[in-house]
């Protein structure tokens, strides 16, 4: 009798969702899905809005990744004035997203998905979290949680608060960093880059004992995309979009974030809020896509900083042409904190920091604008249309994790149907399926311009609708 | 000038015949909640958050417009007050879209004080959402009108500092709502003289500066008191 497995909602994840799995008459895997459940609207609310307010607004989709819309709206509204940013706000506004890079990344890592490999799919799940983590490696979770605390704490000395700093405007950023700012993100940086190499070195003793995860874990050829600068160096503020494929060939470059929907479609699918968008010559669902970090390092020749670019060379060798299984989206998130702690680095004595020339001024010189930039989760859009007075007439945003939802889907199939047979719930191989959706870090409460609290519920149904079994925790 | 002499709050005040209570508890370092009220122009009694209690009179009175008498006991704190004080408050809330987090007067507005002040946690009344437009067609300043209060204090700044009789009050009640002349798109007023005193006076984020960006919008009151004591004093004190 075909049957159906629900897991919802999914837990460690940011956001609400939940998973179905359809079993066949066998007793087999079908096919399996995520579903995120939750709507919100932003994208209508803010019509009728001044341009100006916008990355005040937009910013408040998330509390995980604020900076992200703060940045690429700021970006869209830049482009509606028709300004260059003065040099000294584009590189305030780099550190702002290195450091968010840095505090989203741990949070993915440390506190949400390091529990499963580092203590063990069959522990309880009472104890399979950062606490048990913090009980059983209580050096790495202190240090996870203080690099967390890090980039949170670059954000701060720069927009003044954590979460939503209203920091970035149209034009340029309000103010630079102060000196005291400055000396306290430098103290830090020598423990922070000794965290992300622990937690690399610490992920490779994962790899050796996982390689069925890394076999089974969303490992398929897909496209790749993201934001990359002119030499080809690794990017996250700027630079234009590049694609390339499961066999790490480029198949589309340069391209301009404002044609964006020349090579993006969005597919809705009954079944979920989020879209599906995929790679429009390719077309649905055939142009599957992937972003974040797997995609951004599979894209990128360099990282630009020489501990990181030893590391990306070995995460290469671990692909032919491209590094294919999304379990390694956890290694790539690792050197894009290294890279990003070193690139902080570089840039903490730059005295242009503290400069008073931070804004330019302009009025509504173009009526569209997209703005990109690359979010911890991968690449995201906002477009913007405005009346000549400024005022929003029309707004798409396109969410990292939206991106990745064909990808998600048949990342939890390929899991499901490795782990699951026959009609009993064994709860560490469900577990199995939500980490396949972890290693991506969805941000449902982006993806759907939603928010709350999470336990496990799974329901079997049967063919017949009948409720076989259910799991709750 | 006469001297009347009363209680406020228990405490004896003199105060000069034609004074208001509400200038009678400031010169005494009594501070009552006002709203409507600003410094040079004359008072409405618009917004109810002065009322008073006066002993003798069962009706609550607004401090600002009822005028000292010989023997006067007011009283200025009372549950009673603080529940209206409150009622108006969430009522203010209640009535238009006021989103203090991406607003840009977060952090310097007149109502989310008072709301703090009087102690205002949430709001009981069921918020109505109208669908209010955003004017921002003139060259330096924008309107909210889902921020506004109707104080009608860009009006009377308007008219009585300004002259320019630009700004008004359209329709009646809950309805009511800032015109820029006779209800045209502000960028296209032939009397506004784009001296900015409305945005100097407006109290939330309804007047702004345009381009302004969440808790960016900074007024400059003494301005307002600069040109006043200017005109009326002889007086040019910066």
């Amino acid at each position: 009798m075909a049957q159906q497995i629900k897991i919802d909602p999914v837990t460690r994840i940011e956001g609400h969702a939940k998973i179905t799995i359809q079993l066949d008459e066998g007793g087999n895997v079908a096919n399996a899905r995520f579903h995120v459940t939750e709507f919100r609207g932003f994208e209508r609310f803010c019509e009728g809005r001044p341009f100006s307010e916008m990355p005040g607004i937009t910013p408040r989709i998330c509390g995980i990744c604020p900076v992200s819309h703060l940045l690429a709206s700021a970006k869209a509204c830049d482009q509606i004035l028709a300004v260059d940013i003065p040099p000294a706000a584009e590189n305030l506004r780099r550190m702002m997203n290195l450091g968010q890079i840095v505090q989203s990344h741990a949070l993915s890592f440390f506190h949400l998905s390091a529990p499963d490999f580092l203590l063990g799919w069959e522990t309880p799940p009472e104890r399979r979290n950062v606490f048990g983590l913090i009980a059983a490696h209580p050096e790495l979770a202190r240090g996870g949680i203080r690099l967390r605390q890090f980039g949170q704490e670059v954000i701060e000395h720069l927009g003044g608060r954590k979460i939503h700093p209203a920091w970035a405007v149209p034009g340029g950023v309000r103010h630079g960093l102060s000196e005291a700012g400055r000396e306290a993100i430098r103290a830090k940086i020598p423990e922070a880059k000794a965290v992300a190499l622990k937690g690399i070195e610490c992920f490779k003793e994962v790899l050796k004992t996982h390689e069925r995860e890394l076999q089974v874990f969303g490992n398929f050829p897909s496209l790749f995309m993201g934001l990359i600068a002119p030499d080809g160096t690794w990017e996250h503020y700027d630079g234009r979009l590049r694609f390339v494929d499961g066999g790490g060939n480029i198949i589309a470059d340069h391209v301009d974030p404002l044609r964006y929907d020349q090579f993006i479609g969005e597919a809705v699918e009954e079944t979920s809020y989020l879209k599906s968008p995929y790679y429009r010559p390719l077309g649905y669902p055939g142009g599957i896509y992937r972003v974040g970090p797997l995609a951004r390092l599979n894209i990128c020749r360099q990282m630009g900083t020489p501990l990181a670019d030893a590391e990306l060379t070995n995460f290469k060798s671990m692909g032919w042409g491209a590094v294919t299984s999304s379990f390694l989206y956890h290694y790539a998130r690792l050197i894009e904190i290294l890279a990003s702690i070193e690139r902080i680095e570089r840039m903490i004595d730059d005295p242009d920091l503290a400069s008073t020339q931070l804004r330019a001024d302009a009025g509504i010189n173009r009526r569209e604008a997209v703005g990109a930039s690359e979010a911890p989760r991968g690449t995201l859009f906002h477009h913007y249309q405005v009346d000549a007075n400024g005022l929003i007439q029309r707004v798409n945003l396109i969410i990292a994790t939206g991106q990745n939802n064909l990808a998600m889907n048949r990342t939890v199939t390929q899991i499901a149907r490795h782990f699951i047979q026959g009609p009993e719930i064994p709860e560490a191989m469900l577990n199995r399926v939500e980490a396949g959706i972890r290693a991506f870090d969805p941000c449902l409460s982006c993806s759907t311009h939603a928010s709350g609290q999470m336990a496990l519920d799974v329901t079997l149904i049967g063919a017949d609708g009948r409720v076989l079994d259910r799991v709750a925790r | 000038m006469p001297v009347r002499t009363l209680t406020i709050d228990g405490k004896p005040v003199s105060a000069v015949e034609g004074q208001t209570v509400l200038d009678a508890a400031q010169d005494a370092g009594i501070t009552i909640p006002t709203l409507c009220h600003l410094d040079g122009v004359s008072d409405v009694g618009a917004c109810r958050l002065c009322l008073v209690e006066v002993t003798g009179v069962s009706r609550l009175l607004p401090a600002c417009v009822t005028k000292v008498t010989e023997g006067m006991e007011v009283r200025t704190e009372s549950e009673r007050l603080k529940r209206y004080r409150r009622m108006i408050l969430e009522l203010l809330f209640a009535e238009r879209n006021h989103v203090c987090a991406v607003c840009v007067s977060n952090g310097r507005c007149e109502l989310q004080n008072l709301a703090v002040a009087q102690g205002m946690d949430h709001v009981r009344f069921a918020y109505r959402f109208p669908p209010y437009e955003v004017d921002i067609t003139h060259r330096m300043f924008g309107m909210d009108h889902n921020r506004c209060v109707l104080c009608s204090r860009c009006v009377r700044v308007c008219w009585f500092i300004e002259g320019a009789a630009t700004k008004n009050v359209a329709g009646r009640g809950a309805g009511a709502r800032i015109i820029t002349d006779l209800s045209q798109p502000w960028g296209k007023s032939e009397t506004c003289t784009s001296c900015g005193k409305c945005v100097q006076a407006c109290p939330t984020g309804a007047k702004f500066h345009k381009g302004s960006t969440v808790a960016e919008m900074e007024r400059d009151r003494s301005r307002l008191e600069f040109i006043v004591t200017a005109r009326e004093k002889k007086q040019w004190i910066v």
